[in-house]
């Protein structure tokens, strides 16, 4: 207790430390502290100086406690402001999510089976990968997964398109500066790796947790950061003597980005888009938690519920979502490079 | 004599974080390896002085790092120099704003890449049709310019294919057809034939030669290669380490050389192949009791040939039908003994 009360006196602090005594809340480990009697501290147990020890010697000083307190505050205060500019920029994706469940929904399977299967078909040119997709299908379907696998589905072709969208943008103004690459590297290597969980916490904050655009933010934010590191990877990997081909015959900044660069780029664009498919299915189970529905609400169920075979199966489902998803990106990629291998 | 197409006056390149500062020290007098040594900047070029004629073939030759590439560069503005001017058809291109320099760039140059660089994406007719596809005009005219050039070139029958399904030597057939297409006056060729092998390298050389008597552009033609130089160039320009070490007719290099470094370039040739009459012969002076009537551009070879190694014989040399000069095969045999600027004098 009187470990660093004669640290703080000796900087003059005597005055300060003893004028009021700091009243937030009483921590349990406090209460107990307060219940038993108070321990004699040898030398070998200084504790380290961290916020809750300096506040016992000196009540002014915050415990960490207060600290967390202080953060929450700071976004509560931040987050009116925050949602009246938000709110409505993202509104739209809320319409999508919800207009794309809809018509997904409300097209019959015997229409939506075999469009899906044409897609397929029109991005792989593969007669075994279609067949591969229709008795996946047909499988979901005869386990009754079709509607959450549908669902999911759709939640993956609205995020997946937003994140493009999105991400290839990015991109392309990252290729092009250097100050930009230094400031979005670190950006994009957090939103990798901070774990799925914490983006939920500040959003359900900011939007109600029956808003579509809540799992879509969360999805977008995790799965732009493939495709906009490949795409600016594609772009800075061109040929330097095709560009400077490109330069010495007079291209536009304009006809150098449509006609050569990102047509270039395009293997390396379509292996981020890839990735960001797989990464927002991923999310998408997680998403889960708030609100989306899909196969990750069974999932759930799976684990609050103890039914086994519920999330046992429809992890299998989520499985083969992932493989056809995978294959038939990868082969429509595989398509790109043989027309223009170098 | 015709033009001068390009003229590159006082051009310097500095390479390094404060070129400005680094020029002061240069006009002050510091020399490369000083400027490299206390700050840290490197003397790419260093005061070229070249004039380029229309209708002729201008050869930068030089070793690897001797600037030959950043110089040819120049010309369009892939780099801007430090100092000096580059002045093409009278105009300074360094006053042109991005717009004027696109335009230069779209219908007055072409350029001929090492690596031929040409758009993998794109068919082999997309690709000789790329300049005036950049400047806008119709697909019908685009696509006519390209199929004529590519005839032009021997690639007839190849339009649909990809670039990497054609050799080297094809490919740069493409990239020739690409810059012939462009229309320009100017061609910029850099090291355009050193990737492709020698048999190739040749025909691609004599393919140019051929385009060239037809088409009269002002060319621009780096390489590495002495001989390749000494077969394409009207104008020859030597670079060493930045700076031009000399320039002129190649003939006149090859029997004049004022530097030791050329010296050694030019030792290892194969004269006889190289020289031509025109560079050895006398002017007619009354003789008579010729063996024979030869070309004024004739190899030195062909002569020794033709002569049967008779070093008494003497020759009529004419160009055009007219009476040029004299050959004496005893003057022909000297002019293959190489010349050293060091013992110039002082023996003969």
């Amino acid at each position: 207790m009187a470990n660093y009360e004669s640290a703080l006196n000796a900087l003059g602090l005597e005055e300060w430390c003893s004028s009021e005594a700091n009243d937030g809340p009483v921590t349990m480990a406090e209460l107990l502290a307060r219940a038993g009697a108070e321990k004699e501290t040898s030398a070998w147990d200084i504790p380290f100086p961290s916020l809750d020890t300096l506040n016992k010697a000196c009540p002014p000083i915050p415990r960490a406690r207060d600290m967390t307190d202080g953060v929450e505050q700071a976004f509560i205060d931040i987050k009116n402001p925050l949602k009246a500019v938000l709110d409505p920029l993202t509104e739209p994706l809320s319409w999508a999510l919800d207009g794309s469940l809809a018509l997904f929904q409300a097209l019959p399977w015997y229409v939506l089976i075999p469009l899906l299967l044409l897609l397929v078909w029109a991005v792989t040119r593969s007669g075994r990968l279609v067949g591969f997709v229709a008795v996946s299908f047909l499988f979901l379907s005869f386990v009754d997964l079709y509607v959450p696998a549908i669902q999911t589905l759709s939640i993956i072709f609205v995020c997946t398109a937003i994140s493009v969208l999105l991400g290839v943008p990015i991109g392309i103004l990252m290729a092009r500066s250097n100050t930009l690459q230094r400031i979005l590297v670190p950006v994009l290597d957090m939103l990798q790796t901070l774990p799925t969980f914490v983006y939920l916490i500040p959003l359900i904050y900011l939007f109600s947790v029956t808003e579509s655009k809540l799992y879509g933010i969360a999805i977008i934010l995790y799965a732009v950061v493939p495709v906009v590191r490949l795409t600016n990877l594609g772009i800075r990997l061109v040929d330097r003597d095709v560009i400077e081909a490109a330069d010495a015959f007079g291209m536009t900044a304009r006809q150098k980005l449509l006609g050569v660069q990102i047509p270039l780029a395009l293997p390396n664009i379509m292996a981020g888009v890839n990735q960001t498919i797989m990464m927002s299915l991923a999310m998408v189970v997680i998403a889960s938690l708030v609100s989306a529905p899909g196969l990750g609400v069974l999932v759930l169920q799976g684990i609050r519920e103890l039914e086994l075979g519920v999330g046992l199966v429809s992890g299998f489902a989520i499985v083969l979502l992932a493989i056809i998803l995978d294959r038939v990106t990868k082969a429509s990629l595989a398509r790109i490079n043989t027309t223009q291998s170098h | 004599m015709s033009d001068i197409k390009v003229s590159i006056q006082g051009l310097y390149k500095i390479f390094g974080d404060n070129p400005d500062t680094a020029m002061q020290h240069v006009a002050d007098g510091m020399d490369k390896a000083t400027l490299l040594d206390e700050h840290g900047h490197v003397l790419g070029l260093q005061d070229i002085n070249v004039d380029m004629r229309a209708g002729e073939v201008t050869v930068i030759m030089g070793l690897s790092g001797s600037g030959k590439s950043t110089l040819i560069r120049h010309i369009n503005r892939l780099i801007d120099p430090t100092a000096g001017k580059v002045l093409i058809d009278g105009e300074n291109v360094l006053d042109y704003d991005a717009a004027q320099l696109r335009e230069m760039r779209q219908r007055r140059m072409s350029m001929v890449f090492q690596k031929f660089a040409l758009l993998p994406h794109r068919t082999v007719l997309q690709n000789a049709g790329m300049s005036p596809r950049i400047r806008g005009e119709e697909a019908e005219a685009i696509e006519k310019a390209a199929q004529k050039w590519l005839e032009r070139v021997g690639l007839a029958g190849f339009e649909d294919s990809y670039p990497h399904q054609l050799s080297g030597g094809m490919q740069q057939r493409v990239g020739l057809a690409r810059a012939l297409a462009s229309d320009s006056d100017i061609m910029l060729m850099d090291e355009a034939f050193s990737a492709l092998d020698p048999l190739i390298r040749s025909d691609m050389q004599d393919l140019l030669l051929e385009l060239q008597k037809d088409l009269h552009k002002t060319i621009i033609f780096i390489t590495h290669d002495l001989d390749e130089a000494l077969k394409l160039a009207d104008h020859l320009v030597i670079l060493k380490d930045g700076y031009v070490v000399q320039q002129g007719e190649p003939q006149h290099i090859l029997l004049n050389p004022n530097d030791p470094y050329i010296e050694d370039f030019v030792s290892d040739i194969n004269r006889a192949r190289v020289l031509r009459v025109r560079s050895v012969m006398k002017p007619v002076n009354g003789y008579a009791d010729f063996a024979g009537v030869v070309d004024a551009d004739d190899t030195l070879e062909n002569l020794i040939e033709l002569s049967e190694g008779d070093t008494t014989r003497r020759y009529l040399v004419q160009r055009d039908g007219d009476d040029v000069g004299v050959l004496d095969m005893k003057a022909l045999v000297r002019a293959l003994v190489p010349q050293h600027t060091a013992d110039r004098g002082s023996i003969r």
